[in-house]
Order: C-alpha cells, then sequence, then structure tokens
C-alpha cells in the first residue's frame, strides 16, 4: 500500500502563503506529475511530501499513515534532485549504498543491491569513478539508482531532467517511464510524483498530470482528458503548443458567439456541450483545429494572413483579427501555399476542439458532454 | 606543390615568417624581464630568512663581523649548544610543550568551528540573529580589552600556569573569525547533499560528519593551517599564563636565550629560531597540496 494522500496541504512564507489548502491523492502505482508555471508551488508541495519542507497546515499520508512529522528519511520516500546532489566525495559506489550503510545492512547485502541497480540503470561501468567524472545524463542515472536501491513506498522526482540537453532529455524521460513499468510488473510499489514545469515531459510520462497555479491545484487528469477538456482557461493555455487561442465574446442567438466583431458559427452540436450560459465568455480554440475555408464562407473567422512558419511535417498560420493574433496549425500537406503573406483569409473552427468558458471565473462551459 | 610556393617562394609567406619571428624574438625578451625581475624582488623578500639560516652556522663573532649570509667556516655548535639551551631542559621539551597546546587547540578548533558554523549556516533558531552578529561584533573587539577579565576568569578557575587557557577557548569555538570563515563558506554549498543525505535517512549529525564535512574540508585545512601557525607564533598568550619554564613552548624559550644574564649567544638564538620555523614551513607545504587539491575539487558543480 503506498497510496499518497494530501488533505488541505498548506504552506506559509512569513505572511506570504505558497500553498492553499490542495487535496490530492495519487493511487498506489500511479504515475503522477505535478506541473505548472515556476513558482506555482510545484515544488513546494514535493518537498513537504518529502519532508524537507515544514508543513502549515493539512495533513500528508503516505500508505495511509500520517507521515506529518516524520523525518525525510522514515517516510519511505526517495527523491531524486534537479542537479542530482551526488555526494561529490564519494564514489558512484558509495553513493548508491549511502542510504543502506547507515542502516547498518549487510556488506552481501549492500553489494548485491548495488550490483541489481547498477545492471537495471546500466551503470555497473561507472561504479568506481567520482561525480565530477560523469557526464548529466550518467549523473542523472546515479542520482536514480540512489532512489531506487531504498526501495521506497514512494519516488520523488524534482525537475530531474531540466539539466540535460533536449536529446538526453527524450531518451531519459522513455528511460524513466519504462523503469516505472518494469518495477510494476515486477510488483515493486513505485508511486512516483513527478515535478516539471515542461509540458512535453508532463504529456508523455504522467498516468496523470496535476496542473497547479499559485499554490492552487488547477485540474487533475490524465493527459488525454487535460488535453481535450481542459477544466479553465490557464490548463487549456498551458497545454499543448503551440498555446491555444483565446478569444472574448458574448453569445449571438443560440449557436453562435461575436467575438473580434465577427460572428462565429458554432453549430448545434456544440451548443449541447454548453452547460452554463453566461454573458461574457471567452472561446479557445487549439491551433490545430482551425482549417483554411474557401473565401466568403459565413460564419468563419476572416482574418489577415501576417506570418508563415514551415516547421516542416506542418505549417503555422499567423492570422491577424482586428488587434487579436490566432495561430493556426496545418499539416503541410494540405497547406498548397494559396494563401501568401498579407492575404485575407478565412478559418474555420472544428466545434470538437472548440472550448466555451466563463471571462469572470475561466471555468469551462462546455464539458456538458 | 601549392605549399612549397606558399612557404618558400611567397613574398607574403616572407613576411609572414619575420613577423612571426620577430614576435618570438619579443615574446622572449619579454619573459626574461619578467622572470629577472621576478627573480630580484623574490630574492629580496627571501633575504631575511636566508641570512637567518645561514647566520645560524656561524660562530657568534662571525655574525657580527661577516654581514654576507655565506658562514665562512660552517659550524653547528650553534644548534648544538642552543638545543641544550641555559635551562635544565632541553630545546626539545619546549617543542613539546607547544605541541601540548597546538595539538588540542588546532583539533578543538577544527571540531568546535564546524559545529557552530554548521548550525549558523543551516538552521533556523530563536535569536540567531543577535547570537550570530555578537559573534561577528567579537571579531571587532581588540584583544586587549578581554585579556585581564579573561586572566581573572583563568585565575579563579585555577588554570594559571597550564596550558588549559590557552586551548580551551579555541575549542568552545573561541575564535569568531573561523566560525565566520566556514559559515561564509557552508553558505556557498547548496543544500541539495544535505538534503539527500537526510532522504536517505541520515540524522543531522550524520549528514553533518559524512556530507558537510568532507565538503568542507578545503576551509577546514586552512582553519587549521592558520590555526597552527597562528598558536606557533603566539608569545603573549603563554607569556601571560605560564610561569614554570619546564612548561615554556618554544615562543617563551626563544625569548629565554636572550634574557640570560650572559652575553647574547646570537648563533644559538638563530639557530633555534631556525629549527622553531622548521614545523611551521613543513606544514604549510605540506598542507599546501591538499588546499589546493582542495579548491580545485571543491568547486561543485551539477
Amino acid at each position: 500500500m503506498a497510496r499518497l494522500q494530501l488533505r488541505n496541504l498548506e504552506k506559509d512564507y512569513g505572511s506570504f502563503r505558497a500553498v492553499h489548502g490542495i487535496n490530492l491523492d495519487v493511487e498506489d502505482g500511479e504515475f503522477m506529475v505535478l506541473v505548472g508555471p515556476s513558482g506555482c508551488a510545484k515544488s513546494t508541495t514535493l518537498r513537504m511530501i518529502a519532508g524537507l519542507e515544514r508543513v502549515t497546515g493539512g495533513e500528508i499520508r503516505i500508505g495511509g499513515e500520517l507521515v506529518n512529522d516524520k523525518t525525510p528519511g522514515d517516510r519511505g520516500i526517495s527523491m531524486v534532485f534537479q542537479n542530482y546532489a551526488l555526494y561529490p566525495h564519494m564514489k558512484v559506489r558509495k553513493n548508491l549504498s549511502f542510504s543502506m550503510r547507515l542502516k547498518r545492512r549487510p556488506a552481501a547485502e549492500i553489494e548485491q543491491a548495488t550490483q541489481h541497480v547498477s545492471n537495471l540503470l546500466e551503470i555497473d561501468p561507472l561504479l568506481d569513478r567520482l561525480p565530477k567524472q560523469l557526464s548529466g545524463g550518467q549523473a542523472q542515472r546515479v542520482a536514480v539508482g540512489r532512489a531506487l536501491i531504498k526501495k521506497p513506498q514512494v519516488f520523488l522526482f524534482d525537475e530531474p531532467l531540466s539539466n540535460l540537453d533536449a536529446k538526453l532529455r527524450a531518451s531519459m524521460r522513455v528511460r524513466i517511464t519504462d523503469l516505472h513499468k518494469r518495477l510494476k510488473a515486477d510488483g515493486q510499489q513505485a508511486t512516483v510524483i513527478y515535478v516539471t514545469h515542461d509540458q512535453t515531459e508532463a504529456m508523455t510520462m504522467g498516468d496523470r498530470i496535476c496542473v497547479m497555479r499559485d499554490g492552487h491545484i488547477m485540474q487533475v487528469a490524465d493527459p488525454v482528458t487535460l488535453y481535450s477538456r481542459p477544466a479553465n482557461t490557464f490548463v487549456a493555455g498551458f497545454i499543448g503548443s503551440p498555446e491555444m487561442n483565446f478569444l472574448d465574446g458574448t453569445f449571438e442567438g443560440e449557436n453562435s458567439v461575436r467575438a473580434a466583431e465577427q460572428v462565429i458559427v458554432l453549430g448545434d452540436e456544440f451548443t449541447k456541450r454548453i452547460s452554463g450560459r453566461s454573458e461574457h465568455v471567452t472561446l479557445g480554440i487549439r491551433p490545430q483545429h482551425l482549417r483554411i475555408v474557401a473565401p466568403e464562407t459565413p460564419g468563419t473567422i476572416k482574418g489577415k494572413l501576417t506570418h508563415i512558419e514551415f516547421m516542416g511535417h506542418e505549417v503555422y498560420l499567423y492570422v491577424d483579427i482586428g488587434p487579436k493574433r490566432l495561430i493556426a496549425v496545418v499539416p503541410s500537406a494540405s497547406y498548397d501555399r494559396g494563401a501568401l503573406r498579407d492575404d485575407w483569409v478565412w478559418l474555420s473552427p472544428d466545434p470538437k476542439g472548440v472550448h466555451l468558458f466563463d471571462r469572470q471565473s475561466g471555468e469551462n462551459i462546455s464539458l456538458a458532454i | 606543390m601549392t605549399d612549397h610556393i606558399l612557404s618558400q617562394n611567397s613574398p607574403a609567406a616572407r613576411d609572414i615568417d619575420i613577423a612571426r619571428s620577430r614576435e618570438t624574438r619579443r615574446h622572449r625578451f619579454n619573459a626574461a624581464l619578467r622572470y629577472a625581475l621576478l627573480t630580484g624582488v623574490g630574492l629580496l623578500m627571501l633575504y631575511p630568512l636566508i641570512w637567518l639560516i645561514g647566520a645560524s652556522f656561524k660562530t657568534n663573532s662571525e655574525i657580527f663581523a661577516n654581514p654576507g649570509f655565506w658562514p665562512e667556516s660552517p659550524t653547528l655548535d650553534g644548534y648544538i649548544k642552543g638545543w641544550k639551551t641555559s635551562t635544565p631542559y632541553s630545546f626539545g621539551t619546549f617543542f613539546v610543550n607547544t605541541l601540548w597546546i597546538v595539538i588540542p587547540k588546532v583539533i578543538g578548533t577544527a571540531i568546535s568551528c564546524t559545529a557552530v558554523a554548521y548550525g549558523f549556516a543551516r538552521f533556523d533558531f530563536p535569536f540567531k540573529k543577535v547570537l550570530f552578529s555578537a559573534l561577528i561584533a567579537t571579531l571587532l573587539l581588540p584583544n586587549v580589552v578581554t585579556r585581564i577579565p579573561q586572566y581573572l576568569i583563568f585565575r579563579d578557575l585555577g588554570w594559571l600556569d597550564s596550558y588549559l587557557p590557552l586551548w580551551v577557548p579555541s575549542a568552545l569555538a573561541g575564535d569568531a573569525f573561523f566560525v565566520f570563515m566556514l559559515v561564509q563558506f557552508l553558505r556557498a554549498i547548496p543544500r541539495d547533499m544535505e538534503e539527500a543525505a537526510r532522504v536517505d535517512g541520515a540524522t543531522t549529525w550524520q549528514t553533518l560528519i559524512f556530507i558537510v564535512v568532507p565538503l568542507l574540508m578545503p576551509a577546514l585545512i586552512s582553519v587549521c593551517l592558520f590555526q597552527f601557525m597562528w598558536t606557533m607564533n603566539d608569545f603573549l598568550g603563554p607569556l601571560i599564563y605560564i610561569s614554570s619554564v619546564d612548561k615554556y613552548p618554544i615562543s617563551l624559550a626563544l625569548k629565554l636565550s636572550i634574557d640570560t644574564t650572559e652575553a647574547f649567544e646570537w648563533n644559538r638564538v638563530l639557530a633555534m629560531s631556525v629549527l622553531s620555523l622548521a614545523p611551521a614551513l613543513a606544514v604549510f607545504f605540506l598542507a599546501q597540496k591538499y588546499f589546493i587539491d582542495g579548491i580545485s575539487s571543491g568547486g561543485i558543480k551539477g
């Protein structure tokens, strides 16, 4: 049992409240990613779970047990730090076995565990090196190994890949998710809390993702739900690249929205999804859900094409409508250079990819179905 | 073929060759000048020491007759007689006495200052700021001001004519300078390693001993080095607290040879000075290696 529960967790720094009573349940063996912009208290939350930061209010339970007042060493957790935090004066072997040596485990057991972990992470040729003789990727693997050897109930990762270059990051991403799957298959408890500011990491690694902002949880969901049914403008804007287009507008009739002095028809199908009816709304359209249609098509968005970026398999089109700028991403194959820079174009949103948010609260009001 | 033309026949290549050799010559001349100047100034700085060593092998009369540093008829007389001293004790006794002060003081300083610095650098506790300010304030206090109250305290404790007043205050982190130095060094070390150790299950003391102390080693070596040299050279402390000749450390013993009523035997004084310099120099050169190693490997990068 290595369920992690956060109940009304709060953290104050003097008069500043960093974490505002968050609630989160992470199931046994789940890979949970905490993601958010810098300063959203995701790392603080992780450090509270680790016991490195004192809890101001609320409860942390690991495997049902309240751990608020336990030392980090007694919580059954292990942690991988952003800059590895390997002990610089110890060889890799000693780094890996430090926790076991503290517990005075028998030498044979330590040796066996070290071998097992180093085989698993392919670091056995590095065992007799000092941390300064390792590359970034190797150091990160050793850091993961040091976490692994403790056989913890919960693994905590604090932006572990942010010091690596893009290529290595991609391979480490796969390595960590593979490792998680392998541990689970071996029957080891492998609940993971993974903090990152990188939405790609979040989307590719997490079973579920917890999006945070200013010490509040904005949404907890699996990657697909997060992308296709964002709970609010923040999540909608944070997840997805390029960012979702937002247009402020008002309802015009039953199934149309007036925004940027144009009437955008969303169709009856879309209307069924709307759960609340508010005066002022924000229309959210993912760039991938805009396509160019024949000129003067009624109910579409007319704008001027200002930039065209060719990205290889797709093309980014920057379209100005009045003071607002929309981005449309179209497959290169379907972009036939019919529209050129400074041409007027008509964009039609795919109603399936359109979201409507209450402008006041930012809540998504188009999630009825 | 092209190479051949370029390197041998082309006028441009010849120009380049000439310019290059001129450049090399100028560089060599500059280097020679620089080294000559450095050697000259270096010798000038070292001359008193060289003279001291040379003079320690002279006879007493030659010291004043011959201004050069090279002894005309080298003799070990100064060393042999100086070692015997004019007291019932040989100079060896004074060396051992010095060690009785230096060793506990250096070890005590290293341990106590590390613990105190760790506390100030890593923990929050009530009145931390006030206490740290008080510590820094004692740095600014002239030593002389505390001499008399300290003397009275140690007298009441019955510690006079013992080595305790000389090393106990330092072994209780009494040297604010070292605490300050270690605090500053610790502040520059990221906390991640200590946090990792805590997650690995280390207690505060285990973290200090297994993680912080090794990271602190370069600074600790310099602390020990300074404390060693300052204690070896300390004259006033022993002068105030030590009254029996059999307990004299080197610094007092050297003065002893000057104090005797007989005519000064300068060659003995100089010979013993050379001997008393030796440990400090040896320790310095030995530690220097670690000191530099420590600095180059202590740079903690991610």
